[in-house]
């Protein structure tokens, strides 16, 4: 284990990190902007309304990220001229947009889902309570039950933040130098597998261990009222 | 636990006199080929490989009274998979560095061709550090292309690197790249001159600094293996005087790609 | 609908490979599970820190990293191993690497699982098994791991769907699965949508198929279960 080629390479690693720190942020931000309609949507009785988000989330989560991937960045080529007519070929002209539109859709079915399961878990009683106050869908959504739901759902939406993390690697097959672009040019200029792809992982299991450490603090938080009620033991009485 | 020791003993020198006797004699070589570098190797639809470092290899093979194989690898894992013994040389048009001569030895060159950058046409790039600012150039990662543009234009331009050659074609087909480095033999058979490239042409000197492109490209073997890499210069001499080698060589292009000019 | 160009053979082999190596990786994945939980629940202490570890390391490291480690970096193991022992070349071939990553991947994930899934079995079950007379391994055998089947099945079930999507990670690995050969397609028809389209399709219908199978499976381990 050549540790000289390794410190040589951390500020490509340091730049890696920071590009995945960015596809991962935009994704989540934008997946769960985009998974709150999708789930509230399919909760409607209407089959009209619920097929949409049904089929959406269906496709997303049933094909692996790195096709839904190769089908944006690769596929846009073969949409050049109805891209451009719209004035839409310069985001898919770049790799960055292509990977954070793939990395969008794709978590947003996920989150949606999980969204979906924990409002389906909201207890009844406070929906009757919501209705009984005269509170329309929107309000009812916005004030009773969304904010319970997110709750619910915090420790499978850690998960799925773990998942888009990993995911975000495949970033590196259409040209971007994420955690895992770096290792890859390490690889290819120094011929050193290990070295190159066991710093990257290391870095990706440093991430992985941060996003533990900071979901665990929030389920504290706003889990606290789970939590059963321990009595405190008697301080003991010296012999 | 004696008794285990005695066999574990046996089985090791049975398997390093084994190991050990392959080395005198090269009845059967095996040759690493990439078959994504057109003209120089590719892959046919029905799955054989082609091109000319296919047929150089048996060429050479040939001359050296050698059976040869070929074995796909593709060009990231190209030079460890030669240490880990997958292959025995490297027939892949790689540029001979002072950077890959620490891990591998090298034999003379078989042909040497000019680095050309390639831009869309009608794009007016010039290539000089004014004209570049700001432009992606496309290239294929871990080659002489790649080291080029890094060290000499790292600074002005965004540089995007692919797992092939063939993957470079496909962006800048697509819009995604401003502009292509390659080797212009390549480049003007593997793309220019087929419907894809119809949009795009040379522009630029041809590169050919020793500092970045080495001297030509040349067949890799491993540093133990000296007597291997005799035998492939003795062949090479021997395609080139018999006129083996200028077939082969006009088969492919109708200009001289060798290092000195053919007799 | 094109006749895509006649690539549809061509794609549909892939599947083929796509499948193959799905359900090796499943078998790999299943014994390492096995194995995974019965480390982790054991009394060895050295066990469970190298299950521990096992499962930590695979659930913090992107697939794709592992599979590059293993791919490039195994083969150099390998042979340095085989130098030490005296064997010849030994290749690992994309097929191999891709399989033996995924199975190792989804192992972390099946000892979970099973871990889950056993510890889920009902006490008073085990210890009748002991009541009357059956060695450990027999209550193994015979009572723990027939009832741990309805536990683990929808994580199993889930696992399972992971790994089917995980094995399109092989093409980058050069492997000629079917998203390898719609990158081929694709390029020569300059037409990568219509064949990735066609590909996540062909996903589509082994996860329906899977979603079918699991279901019915799952049906018939509640049988006889009282339900809530």
């Amino acid at each position: 284990m050549d540790f000289e080629i390794i410190l040589d390479s951390l500020p490509l690693y340091v730049h890696g990190l920071w590009m995945t720190v960015q596809l991962v942020g935009l994704a989540l931000l934008f997946g769960i902007c985009l998974a709150i309609p999708i789930a509230l949507l399919h909760t409607v009785r209407n089959p009209l309304v619920w097929v949409f988000p049904w089929a959406y989330i269906y496709f997303f989560r049933g094909t692996p990220l790195l096709v839904q991937m190769f089908m944006i960045y690769h596929g846009a080529g073969q949409f050049r001229a109805p891209l451009e007519a719209w004035g839409l070929w310069p985001i898919f002209r770049e790799a960055y947009w292509c990977a954070i539109i793939a990395f969008t859709l794709n978590t947003a079915a996920y989150t949606a889902e999980i969204i979906r399961g924990a409002i389906e878990q909201t207890p009844f009683g406070e929906i009757e309570a919501a209705r009984a106050f005269g509170m329309s869908r929107l309000t009812m959504a916005r004030r009773i039950v969304l904010p319970s739901a997110f709750r619910r759902a915090l420790p499978a939406y850690g998960n799925e933040v773990i998942f888009m993390l990993h995911g975000s690697a495949v970033a590196s097959v259409i040209t971007l130098v994420d955690l895992l672009g770096a290792g890859r040019i390490v690889n290819s200029d120094y011929h050193a597998p290990f070295e190159s792809y066991v710093t990257a992982g290391a870095f990706y299991l440093g991430c992985t261990f941060a996003i533990v450490a900071v979901f665990k603090q929030w389920e504290k938080r706003w889990h606290a009222y789970l939590r059963p009620r321990v009595e405190k033991p008697p301080a003991r009485a010296p012999v | 636990m004696k008794r285990l020791a005695t066999l574990f003993a046996f089985a090791l020198v049975l398997g390093l006199a084994v190991g050990g006797a392959q080395a005198k004699e090269w009845k059967t070589v095996r040759i690493g080929v990439e078959g994504a570098y057109p003209p120089f190797s590719w892959v046919d639809p029905d799955g054989t490989l082609k091109g000319f470092d296919i047929d150089i290899a048996f060429a050479l093979c040939k001359k050296m009274g050698a059976k040869c194989t070929l074995v796909q690898q593709d060009w990231d894992g190209m030079i460890p998979a030669l240490l880990a013994r997958k292959f025995d040389a490297i027939i892949a048009s790689m540029s001979i560095t002072d950077k890959r001569k620490k891990k591998v030895a090298f034999t003379n060159p078989y042909y040497n061709t000019p680095a050309k950058f390639a831009r869309r046409k009608g794009s007016g790039i010039e290539i000089s550090k004014a004209g570049l600012k700001g432009k992606t150039v496309g290239v294929q990662r871990a080659t002489t292309h790649d080291d080029f543009i890094t060290g000499e234009f790292g600074d002005e331009v965004t540089i995007k690197r692919y797992a092939t050659q063939d993957d470079a074609y496909l962006d800048a087909e697509a819009g995604r790249v401003d502009l292509l480095l390659a080797d212009s033999v390549a480049m003007a058979d593997g793309f220019l001159n087929t419907p894809a490239g119809k949009d795009w042409e040379f522009v630029g000197p041809g590169f050919n600094d020793p500092k970045y492109f080495g001297h030509g490209a040349g067949i890799a073997v491993r540093k133990q293996t000296n007597d291997l890499r005799e035998m492939f210069n003795k062949a090479l001499d021997g395609i080139v005087k018999d006129g083996t080698y200028a077939r082969i060589m006009h088969k492919y292009f109708d200009f001289n790609i060798y290092v000195k000019p053919l007799g | 609908m094109p006749d895509l160009y006649g690539y549809l053979p061509f794609i549909l082999q892939g599947m083929k490979l796509t499948v193959e190596v799905a359900v090796l990786s499943l078998i790999v994945s299943v014994v390492l599970g096995m194995m995974g939980a019965a480390a982790k629940l054991s009394s060895v202490p050295l066990a469970r820190l190298i299950a521990g570890v096992y499962t930590t390391i695979i659930r913090g490291v992107p697939d794709l990293v592992l599979m590059l480690l293993i791919f490039f970096g195994g083969q150099i193991l390998l042979n340095d191993l085989g130098d030490a022992l005296g064997w010849g070349y030994v290749d690992v071939s994309p097929f191999v690497a891709g399989t033996l990553t995924i199975g190792f991947i989804l192992g972390a994930y099946m000892t979970e699982t099973f871990r889950g899934a056993i510890l889920a079995v009902s006490r008073g079950e085990i210890e009748a098994g002991f009541a009357f007379g059956m060695s450990a391994r027999q209550v193994f055998f015979r009572i723990t791991l027939p009832l741990m089947v309805r536990h683990a099945l929808p994580g199993f079930g889930n696992n399972w769907l992971v790994l089917a999507k995980t094995t399109a990670l092989v093409s980058v690995i050069g492997l000629q699965d079917m998203v390898f050969r719609a990158g081929q397609a694709g390029g020569a028809t300059h037409k990568p949508f219509t064949f990735y389209f066609l590909v996540a399709l062909l996903y589509l219908v082994i996860t329906a198929v899977s979603d079918i199978a699991l279901r019915w499976a799952d049906r018939r381990s509640q049988a006889g279960v009282r339900r809530a």
